[in-house]
Order: structure tokens, then sequence, then C-alpha cells
């Protein structure tokens, strides 16, 4: 029995700009909590989160890399021992076009029933996708007042 | 953002949303053995959820496994609650602006 989420967003935007979103840093910092993702983006790349201090949160490496269609991460937490106990989990972006818009879907899974870290994501996913969908669709990370978000 | 708005205008739907936040990842036999509907029932409000893309599906093999996609609510609560993080919104747009400078 394994723990699976998985997570789907639509986002008026091109594949190759999403896929840029995605694998750049420069981006990354500005909707994903600031932090910061290292990888060369190939398959067989080593792949590491930092936080905005540089230390460690999450590493593993890129198990498949078909820009800009699909990327799988081998994904362990390096910084809550009981959540780096659990061993690597697998998170898999595919990125489809739908018309003028393109789907994200983000499923993040580890052979482990009830797994902590699956948990502890699943706060995160949700705010770093709605963040992701406002800066691609808007310029900007969260969405103010005046910004209303499509779809 | 009409069609979350709707889907969730349910009360049986939301039901269905909170056997999935309960167990994620349940099928439709699953589902239906928790509420007092046929299955043709369940089939169309589960239709209506994955339209407005609160529910998400995944097959394995042959079995079609629902979960819930809390991300559209999520986008709905940005938008009101952005506004109290107005001054953290304006310090990331000048660093987006500041790097697209650069290139």
């Amino acid at each position: 029995m394994s723990s699976k989420y998985l997570y789907v967003t639509y986002i008026r935007t091109s594949p190759q700009k999403l896929w840029d979103a995605l694998t750049n840093p420069e981006f990354q910092k500005q909707y994903w909590f600031g932090m910061p993702q290292e990888s060369e983006w190939k398959t067989g790349s080593s792949w590491k989160m930092l936080f905005s201090d540089g230390r460690v949160a999450d590493a593993g490496e890129i198990l498949e890399s078909d820009p800009p269609r699909r990327l799988v991460i081998k994904w362990r937490n390096e910084f809550r021992p009981e959540l780096k106990a659990e061993g690597y989990s697998r998170c898999v972006y595919d990125l489809e076009q739908e018309g003028d818009s393109m789907r994200l879907t983000v499923t993040h899974t580890i052979d482990v029933p009830n797994a902590k870290l699956i948990e502890a994501v699943s706060g995160g996913w949700p705010k770093v996708l709605s963040s992701l969908k406002s800066f691609l669709e808007t310029g900007t990370p969260l969405p103010g007042i005046h910004q209303a978000p499509k779809g | 953002m009409d069609a979350v708005f709707k889907a969730l205008a349910d009360p049986t739907r939301r039901r269905l949303l909170d056997r999935l936040h309960a167990r994620n990842g349940q099928t439709l036999g699953e589902l239906c053995g928790q509420v007092d509907m046929t299955r043709q029932a369940v089939t169309k409000h589960l239709t209506i959820l994955e339209a407005a893309n609160l529910v998400a599906v995944s097959w394995e093999g042959r079995e079609k496994h629902h979960y819930l996609n809390p991300v559209p609510i999520n986008d709905i609560a940005e938008r009101w609650i952005g506004k109290y993080e107005r001054p953290r919104l304006k310090a990331l747009s000048n660093l987006k602006k500041s790097l697209e400078r650069e290139e």
C-alpha cells in the first residue's frame, strides 16, 4: 500500500513557459516560498531543493526528463528525520496542452502506507500550484484582490 | 470559477469531497458504499466535480481512482486572502521586475 496525492491545475501559458517556470531557480524562488531548486534537469541529474538560506530541504535525482512534457523526480526530505526515514518518493509532472491552456498534473507517491511525507507536502502543493498559476498568468506570484484568478 | 462554486453548492457533492478528504484515491464502488445513492447518481456528481477540477482521476490498470484536488479551492482563497499579503507581493513583484531587467 502506497501513499499518493494527485493535483491538477490549468494555466493559460505555453508548454515552454511552464517548463521554464518549473525548472528555472529564479522563477521557482518566486512562487515556491523563496526556495530554489538546483539541477541540470536531465535524466540522471542530481536534484536539490534549498531553503532561502542555502540549507538543503529535499534532495534526489531526475529519473526522467522529457521537456516540455514530463519530468520525474526521485525526492527525499532531508531536514526532518522522521520524513527522511521514509526514504525516496516519486514526483511526476505531466504537462499537456488543452486549447490555449496547459494542464499540469502533479503526482506525488511513496511506497509507504499513510506516509508522513505525503501528508506534509499535501499542505504545500495547492499553495505552490496556485502561486505558479498566478505567476504565469498575471506575472505576480500570488494574486492581489484586483487580479482575479481565471478559470 | 463558476464551475467550482456550482459544484460546491450541492451538499451531496461536498459529502463526496469529504469522503475523499478522509481517504483519497477511492474508486466509484468504494464511494458508492459510503453514500445512500445509486451508482448513476454518484457518477453524475463525480462528473460535475471532475469538470470543476475539484476531483482528479488516475487510472491504475482498469481501476479509476478519484483524488480530491484542492487547487481550485486554494485559487479562490488566494483571491480574497491575498489582499492581506500585499507587502510580500509587492516585494516579490519588485524582485521579478529587477530580475527581468537583467535579461
